[in-house]
């Protein structure tokens, strides 16, 4: 049976055993690394016999909590797969000098530098801040859960199959070689014929489903569920942010789908809407690749800066400055995000009108920005400012953020962007805001939440010596690529031959070592919060004196979120609460209807990486077999109609009244 | 955490100090002014970061919890004063910045012909700029100069104080075509021509590279700029002159096969239509141009016929084509001539030549000061002698 090429050909497409990389020797190390990790970890869990518990109570369940906490597992995880990459490109840079090759061939190198740019982007801070969104957004507006709780397990589960095909590239074939946003023709069938670019596709299209559908569910959730009395302009600001990314990501999401199908029809029906030939228009994917990525950003930055604002708010004692204008500048941020993609491409040669449009709008979004920046240092102003952890994080941020922006608008000045375009300048700049804002945002609001999803703090020791890795680290490894921007160094270089380049290149590599013992700090704080957790114990619920709704509840917050639905009268609702003497409600509990947990998110999932792996390998039976497969599942799956439960009254009477016990005859409400 | 801010700066500025910064400090003119762009805009920015930044530090410092003497306003969230103000002053930043780059990327277009060789020199126009035309190939950039029949592979070089009008273009994938002492970048992209227009002030030997990620040997695609006197530039050509080697159809096909890290090379003849067969993507002989499909096109095509008009592609150029379930890789028959019409005419517009501040090629000049003629105009004062 194995002698009959045609045969084999059917089963295996065209992934054959020159697919494995068994010649690298760098990646072979990596998955003897991973497999063992994999093997230790499986083995735990089937020791300890947890896999029906991990299946019964997370795989399959439909608490936007439990989800929620899935998202940032998922995001840490593939951070230290992307950050890997970043030390491996830092370390190639900073050796690939007088002659040497450093350690990558291009082969590799290539892949290394498209994998960090999709991982960090599309599985490190997209599922970081869907987690957080997941799980703040229905408790701060005091909701039970989302309104689409299925559809919310099956996203995650859609982003979680991305992230699979991304690392099954690394170990199975190969990933893309053409830069995180894969621009044709490079991208194409005939410059790029191997796996890779299909793994891109493929893993992106299946991790968009999951964004997309994420996206509808929030908004649903924002616009609907919002406890009585909390009108728009009394929503948190996380949930303002929240709404308005989601808005993004429901607007945009589409034209990247769009536009990566375009793609596919190009590499595997032969149409030419990417070719150099037969009328192709290659730069019709850069604009409309664009089209989605600049508001990309803005998803990322925008929950970020409504965590700051949260985080402001809560620990200068006050309330956020200028509520409103900081929902407008939101709002005004949201919709001018559409109307400046072209500023990625001044140099492809648009007429000097069409430039100066696109870089007047993108400053005009400065002037917003401004303003939220304003509003967060009059937030402070006339406070009582504790410096606990996610404050330290918010004033790192202030401090990196404003340069990393002043950069932007500087390459949002299309002559200036003529000599800076593509050059490590623009490297420094965009891991200045994305860092400095996204990850800072990221962090602040791990170490702001974290009390409230596990009950305990984070050990505030190792998370200072994370964040000072962090930040100092962060400087030394993009202040020296402004400076060799300014060189004129451009961006995804392999080797170098001018040696005075090197020293800045060695004190990036330093400063990416520092952010690396950041992350294993944080780590560390991890596992040492969990060790310590009595003595990091909270049991108010609301350890850090805060004034929204989620901290009205306990931590963590029951399944039901909230016994009472809550009546709300102010911006900080619970800080409103607790100034009028709110008294916890402590009879007349009454059952509370549910959601049932279903294990057909995981199975959809799966059945679409199946997908995505028979039209990555041209495996047309297995691709044929899991589309059918998973057309019939999801019909199925409209049949179940044990799509519900409710919790008995008692269950909610034991619960709070264990509650009550806790807060110490009701020494705090 | 400033001070630890400080402590960064000090190798910073010990390293800078033997370190070429060739944005800051480039040797031709629009790079120069794109310079100072740079400068102004972040000069107007850091009017308003600086103090944010201070007041960060003010406020975290003044307001933290242990200082009890500060004043603490728990309820107060609003001043209209203090919102026009934070509204504003970005607001009125970003209208001079905006102003700036209204008028910076006009002047700058790199489509519009040169008006100065230097802040105080105007175009000489007895001395026809030089014609280059680029081709950016799989690994490396060949440079045409049409006017004097030769190429060479990875030198660019050109005299000082001449205009440089650079035409530009790719053979597969995208690049950019990046020279950051002489004038910033542009895409060179396959089947497209892009154009450049630069000068170059001061002798020397300049680095020019691809600045956009076009594939495996990527980092190797850098070439030398020569910055050379007129007799250095006459004897540059004579050395190409003198090389022997020819480029013709072939000899380009042969060359544009994928390689990494190509040394110089110089030819003393070129096919005259090179480059346009190249930006028509019509050397492989027999193949139809682009800019002749589109003018048969334009007359309304060849109907049924023109499906069949298709040869299967039996030479492989430098990739695979085709696609998994598309048609067979095929090529388009050429009619008769292999000359493309029409495409040299988007070439011969030329941008008047004219320094007036606020005009981009397509705008007219402003109207004031043109009726009257008035030598003591202030804008006809400012206009180059040149021009009139």
């Amino acid at each position: 049976m194995f002698n009959n090429p045609d045969l084999l050909k059917f089963i295996f497409g065209r992934l054959t055993l020159d697919s494995l990389p068994l010649h690298e020797p760098i990646i072979l190390g990596t998955f003897a690394v991973v497999a063992m990790g994999g093997v230790a970890v499986f083995g735990a869990i089937t020791y300890f016999r947890l896999w029906s518990y991990l299946w019964r109570e997370w795989f399959t369940t439909v608490d936007h909590k439990r989800i929620g906490i899935m998202y940032m597992i998922l995001g840490i995880v593939m951070l230290l797969r992307g950050f890997a990459d970043a030390l491996m490109m830092r370390m190639q840079q900073a050796i690939a000098f007088n002659g040497s090759e450093g350690f990558l061939p291009a082969h590799h190198y290539d892949q290394v530098f498209t994998a960090h740019g999709v991982i960090m982007i599309f599985f490190v801070a997209m599922p970081l801040v869907t987690g957080l969104m997941n799980y703040v957004v229905p408790l701060q507006i005091g909701a039970r859960d989302v309104s689409f709780p299925f559809l919310n397990n099956f996203s995650f589960w859609m982003t979680t199959a991305g992230a699979v095909l991304v690392m099954m590239s690394l170990f199975v074939g190969e990933f893309a070689r053409t830069g995180w946003l894969a621009y044709p023709p490079l991208s194409n069938l005939g410059y790029s014929p191997d796996a890779g670019v299909d793994y891109y596709i493929w893993a992106l299209q299946v991790a968009g489903v999951g964004t997309l559908l994420s996206g509808v569910n929030l908004i649903c959730t924002i616009v609907k569920l919002r406890a009585p009395g909390m009108t728009m302009m009394r929503m948190p600001v996380f949930t303002w942010t929240a709404l308005c990314t989601n808005v993004l990501i429901v607007a945009s999401f589409p034209v990247l789908t769009a536009v990566l199908a375009l793609l596919s029809l190009d590499r595997y029906v032969g149409t030419d809407f990417f070719t150099n030939d037969f009328g192709g228009n290659p730069m019709m994917y850069v604009n409309l690749i664009w089209i989605w990525g600049h508001p990309e950003v803005y998803i990322l930055i925008l929950p970020a800066f409504g965590i700051f604002s949260e985080v402001t708010s809560t620990f200068s004692g006050k309330r956020l400055f200028g509520y409103t204008s900081m929902v407008y500048a939101t709002v005004v941020i949201t919709i001018l995000s559409y109307l400046v993609w072209l500023h990625h491409f001044f140099t492809m040669g648009s007429g000097a009108s069409v430039n100066s449009f696109f870089g007047i709008t993108t400053m005009i979004i400065s002037i917003p920005t401004g303003a939220k920046m304003f509003n967060w240092l009059f937030t402070m102003y006339r406070g009582r400012i504790r410096f606990e952890l996610p404050m330290m994080w918010t004033m790192a941020f202030m401090l990196t953020f404003v340069i990393g922006g002043m950069t932007g608008v500087l390459l949002a000045v299309p002559p200036a962007d003529f000599v800076l375009h593509n050059s490590l300048f623009l490297v420094a700049h965009f891991h200045n805001v994305i860092i400095g804002g996204v990850v800072f945002g990221i962090f602040a609001g791990i170490a702001y939440w974290f009390p409230k999803a596990f009950g305990f703090r984070l050990d505030p020791f190792w998370g200072k010596l994370s964040f000072w890795f962090w930040v100092v680290g962060f400087y030394f490894a993009f202040m020296p690529l402004y400076v060799l921007g300014l060189m004129g160094v451009t961006r995804r270089l392999r080797v170098f031959d001018d040696p005075s380049l090197q020293i800045w290149f060695v004190i990036a590599a330093v400063g990416a070592l520092m952010v690396f013992l950041g992350i294993v700090c944080f780590l560390v704080q991890i596992a040492v919060s969990v060790l310590r957790r009595e003595q990091l114990r909270d049991v108010t619920g609301d350890p850090w004196n805060a004034r929204t709704l989620e901290w009205a509840t306990s931590s963590p917050p029951p399944d039901y979120n909230f016994a009472f639905t809550p009546v709300v009268h102010d911006s900080d609702a619970w800080w409103d609460m607790k100034h009028r003497g709110y008294s916890r409600p402590l009879t007349g509990f009454k059952p509370i209807h549910m959601p049932s947990n279903t294990g057909t998110g995981v199975i959809l999932a799966g059945l679409s990486t199946a997908f995505a792996v028979g039209m990555i390998w041209y495996m047309w039976w297995l691709a044929g077999l899991s589309f059918i497969a998973l057309i019939a599942v999801a019909i199925g799956h409209t049949f179940n109609y044990h799509r519900d439960f409710h919790i008995p009254a008692d269950t909610v009477v034991r619960e709070e009244n264990a509650r009550t016990r806790l807060l110490g005859a009701g020494a705090k409400p | 955490m400033n001070r630890l801010k400080l402590l960064i700066l000090l190798p910073l500025a010990l390293a800078l100090s033997g370190c070429d910064f060739v944005v800051l400090a480039p040797a031709g003119d629009v790079a120069l002014q794109q310079r100072d762009l740079v400068i102004i805009s972040t000069v107007l920015m850091l009017l308003i970061v600086l103090p944010v930044m201070a007041l960060t530090v003010l406020f975290a410092w003044r307001y933290r919890q242990s200082n009890a003497a500060a004043r603490y306003e728990p309820e107060w969230d609003h001043s209209t004063q203090l919102e026009l103000v934070i509204w504003s002053a970005p607001l009125l930043i970003i209208v001079c910045l905006g102003a700036v780059t209204w008028m910076g990327t006009h002047l700058l277009d790199p489509y519009r012909m040169l008006g100065r060789i230097a802040s105080d020199r105007p175009v000489d126009s007895g001395r026809a700029p030089i014609e280059v035309e680029v081709v950016a190939l799989d690994w490396k950039w060949l440079f045409i100069y049409p006017d004097y029949g030769v190429a060479t592979v990875n030198e660019l070089a050109a005299p000082v104080n001449r205009p440089i009008n650079f035409h530009i273009t790719a053979s597969s994938v995208m690049n950019s075509f990046y020279v950051p002492a002489l004038a910033g970048q542009i895409y060179a992209m396959p089947g497209m021509e892009t154009s450049l227009h630069a000068v170059v002030n001061k002798e020397g030997t300049y680095k020019g590279f691809s600045a956009n990620y076009s594939g495996a040997g990527f980092s190797g695609m850098h070439f030398a700029f020569e910055g050379l006197t007129d007799e250095g530039f006459d004897a540059w050509i004579a050395r190409a002159k003198a090389s022997g080697n020819t480029l013709g159809r072939s000899d380009y096909l042969e060359l544009e096969r994928p390689s990494e890290n190509v040394p110089v090379r110089r030819y003393a003849s070129v096919d005259r239509e090179i480059f346009n067969a190249v930006l028509n993507m019509c050397v492989e002989p027999g193949k139809m141009c682009m800019s002749e499909m589109t003018a048969i096109d334009a007359k309304g095509g060849l109907g049924m016929a023109g499906i069949e008009n298709t040869l299967p592609l039996n030479y492989d150029k430098s990739a695979r084509r085709g696609a998994v379930f598309g048609p067979e890789p095929a090529y388009v028959l050429g009619a008769c001539s292999t000359d493309a019409p029409g495409a040299r005419e988007a070439r011969d517009i030329r941008a008047p030549v004219n320094a007036t501040p606020l005009m981009g090629a397509g705008l007219k000049p402003p109207y004031l000061g043109q009726s009257r003629r008035s030598s003591t105009s202030f804008l006809s004062a400012l206009r180059p002698k040149s021009d009139s």
